[in-house]
């Protein structure tokens, strides 16, 4: 029992890592980042490549790839979502424009790194196991716990306190009232994109570290997790983002406990289509217009 | 010209069963509903055909690809009535969802012996086959077009609430337009399942529903033939230019990743109503310049 919870919360970190990038973005934007998985596959494949061949430490990598995510985002924006501001059909559009960047990101991937499952050299991490009561987790999976608890925590302030979080959430509220009150709409967008693909990269990272298996179409899995997670928690709301992350990976560890693996991605989905024809705005979202 | 449709007669299959499977999106979006269950309307369709023409000997094959367009189309209704409610991305989210719980059911059932699926299945599927249902498909959305339904579908697409207020029945037709999809996706699987020999739930996964929808877009969703276009292209394309991505040191499948990607890119930036708008557009840029 609590070496499954202990379970369900590591999984579950990982996943509102990945989901709140992905519901950031859908807040400011109203459009649904599908390139989202393609720049957490590329960050794992950049953190592998620097700790596999540059020899780097992990510790160095990792930032680094987050960086590189981030920077990731910014290219995306500025290609895939900033020439179709102001069309009527923008949300639709955007999210077939986010297709094409996933589609080029993963083929660059493929081209360089190859379809087959790549993984960190060994030692990337020390192998050691640590007991918490009764059950036991590795030492790497308590620091991806960590990692991912400390950087949405980062995020939560970044956007409650600092200029450019109140900056961003005022173009979330209306791009067209914050142009007006002076705020430099473009760039608290493109900055949204930079924090919302850090984190997708860094999720990437530690999804490549936990499960030491990285290949082109690791992301695929992910995101409709990620999916399933924004639409329980609300789209846009990142604390709900955070809360069902958690929610997902404690339901689906106890799934594949008491019902069997085979189970364990039919959850997510049931998950994500009772939540839709019930409360289409999920746990923590806006009131209904948002869905017109 | 014969010796031509032979040697290239399975490049000509995809682009018919592409073509089928690109329509399958557009009847949808044609009234402004992006849905994404087709992968999973077209895994139905290929099971049933499939089984039918494996477990139930004697059924005309005929009769085989009737049930792979019926089932998904009665499925699509109850489907239907409560997800159409949703609109957008909260519709597209819905589908996807559903689209993937098809695939899990094939992939844990037994019957169908699970991840593997069916395999040796007899090639039933002729190239003619093929193309008459294209034009079947083709014949149906083009008198559509114009037609009362027609006109109710483009009002529902440009403004819902408002054709709603001008007292069409907008569930009806929107529902009406999922089952024709659901048909349309399901008859694919049927023919492509009696072409390649078989039917694994792999093959329906989101990446298949994502490509179908690339090739209507691109093709351009204005037309009822754009689909098609789009699927011609970006089925023939990758192929002729074969050549050029080995001589650019990439291998075949990246290549063709990245072309699908950039051209998807490219249609949806610079030419929002697809390649069919080219012609037009054209035509209009060298009357301006004169």
């Amino acid at each position: 029992m609590g070496q499954q919870v202990l379970n369900g919360i590591f999984l579950g970190s990982i996943y509102a890592l990945f989901a709140v990038g992905y519901t950031l973005v859908f807040g400011v934007l109203d459009i649904l980042n599908l390139a989202h998985q393609a720049v957490f596959m590329l960050a794992a494949f950049i953190a592998l490549a620097l700790v596999a061949d540059a020899h780097l430490s992990l510790w160095v990598a990792l930032p680094a790839a987050v960086l590189a995510g981030g920077a990731i985002g910014i290219v995306l924006e500025r290609v895939a979502f900033r020439p179709l501001r102001g069309r009527a059909d923008s949300n639709i559009s955007g999210l077939i424009s986010s297709l094409a960047m996933a589609t080029v990101f993963e083929a660059i991937a493929l081209q360089i790194f190859g379809p087959d499952i790549s993984r960190f050299p060994p030692g990337t991490f020390p192998d050691r196991v640590v007991r918490i009561g009764a059950a036991t987790a590795s030492l790497l999976q308590l620091c991806i716990v960590g990692i991912s608890v400390v950087l949405m925590a980062v995020l939560t302030l970044l956007l409650a306190r600092s200029r450019l979080g109140r900056q961003i959430r005022a173009v979330a509220e209306s791009p067209r009232a914050a142009r007006i009150l002076g705020i430099d709409v473009d760039r608290a967008i493109a900055m949204a994109f930079f924090l919302s693909s850090a984190l997708g990269g860094a999720a990437g990272v530690l999804f490549g570290l936990a499960f030491n298996s990285i290949s082109p179409d690791v992301g695929r899995g992910v995101e409709l997790k990620g999916l399933a997670v924004i639409i329980l928690g609300g789209m846009g709301s990142v604390p709900g983002a955070v809360i069902a992350g958690f929610a997902l990976g404690l339901i689906e560890v106890f799934t594949v406990a008491h019902l069997g693996s085979s189970f364990r991605d039919a959850v997510s989905f049931a998950v994500l289509f009772f939540v839709l024809i019930a409360r289409p705005r999920g746990l923590f979202g806006r009131a209904a217009a948002r869905e017109a | 010209m014969a010796d031509l449709l032979l040697a290239y007669q399975s490049l000509f299959a995809f682009v018919g069963i592409n073509g089928l499977l690109a329509l399958s999106v557009y009847t949808t979006l044609s009234c402004g509903q992006l849905s994404l269950a087709n992968a999973g309307f077209m895994a139905i369709g290929a099971y049933t055909s499939a089984l039918i023409t494996l477990r139930a000997s004697g059924v005309p094959f005929i009769a085989a690809l009737a049930a792979s367009a019926l089932l998904p189309a009665i499925v699509a209704v109850p489907l239907g009535l409560p997800v159409l409610r949703l609109r957008g991305v909260f519709l597209a989210i819905a589908t996807v969802g559903f689209g993937e719980v098809v695939r899990l059911f094939f992939v844990n059932w037994d019957y169908t012996n699970g991840a593997m699926g069916l395999v040796a299945i007899p090639q039933r599927t002729q190239l003619w086959t093929i193309a008459l249902a294209l034009a079947l498909a083709l014949f149906i959305l083009g008198r559509l077009r114009g037609s009362r339904a027609g006109y109710a579908l483009e009002a529902i697409r440009e403004d819902e609430t408002a054709a709603r207020t001008m007292g069409i029945y907008t569930t009806g037709h929107k529902l009406a337009m999922l089952a024709l999809g659901a048909a349309l996706a399901g008859l694919a699987g049927g023919l492509e399942a009696h072409f390649t020999f078989m039917v694994a739930p792999g093959g329906y996964a989101f990446g298949r529903v994502v490509e179908m929808l690339v090739q209507a877009v691109v093709g351009g969703t204005a037309a009822f033939y754009g689909p098609v276009v789009g699927a011609a292209f970006l089925t023939l394309l990758p192929e002729i230019l074969r050549e050029a991505g080995a001589r650019l040191g990439l291998a075949p499948g990246p290549f063709r990743l990245l072309l699908n990607g950039l051209i998807l890119l490219a249609v949806i930036l610079y030419l929002p109503n697809g390649l069919v708008s080219l012609p037009s557009r054209l035509r209009r840029r060298s009357r301006g310049v004169a």
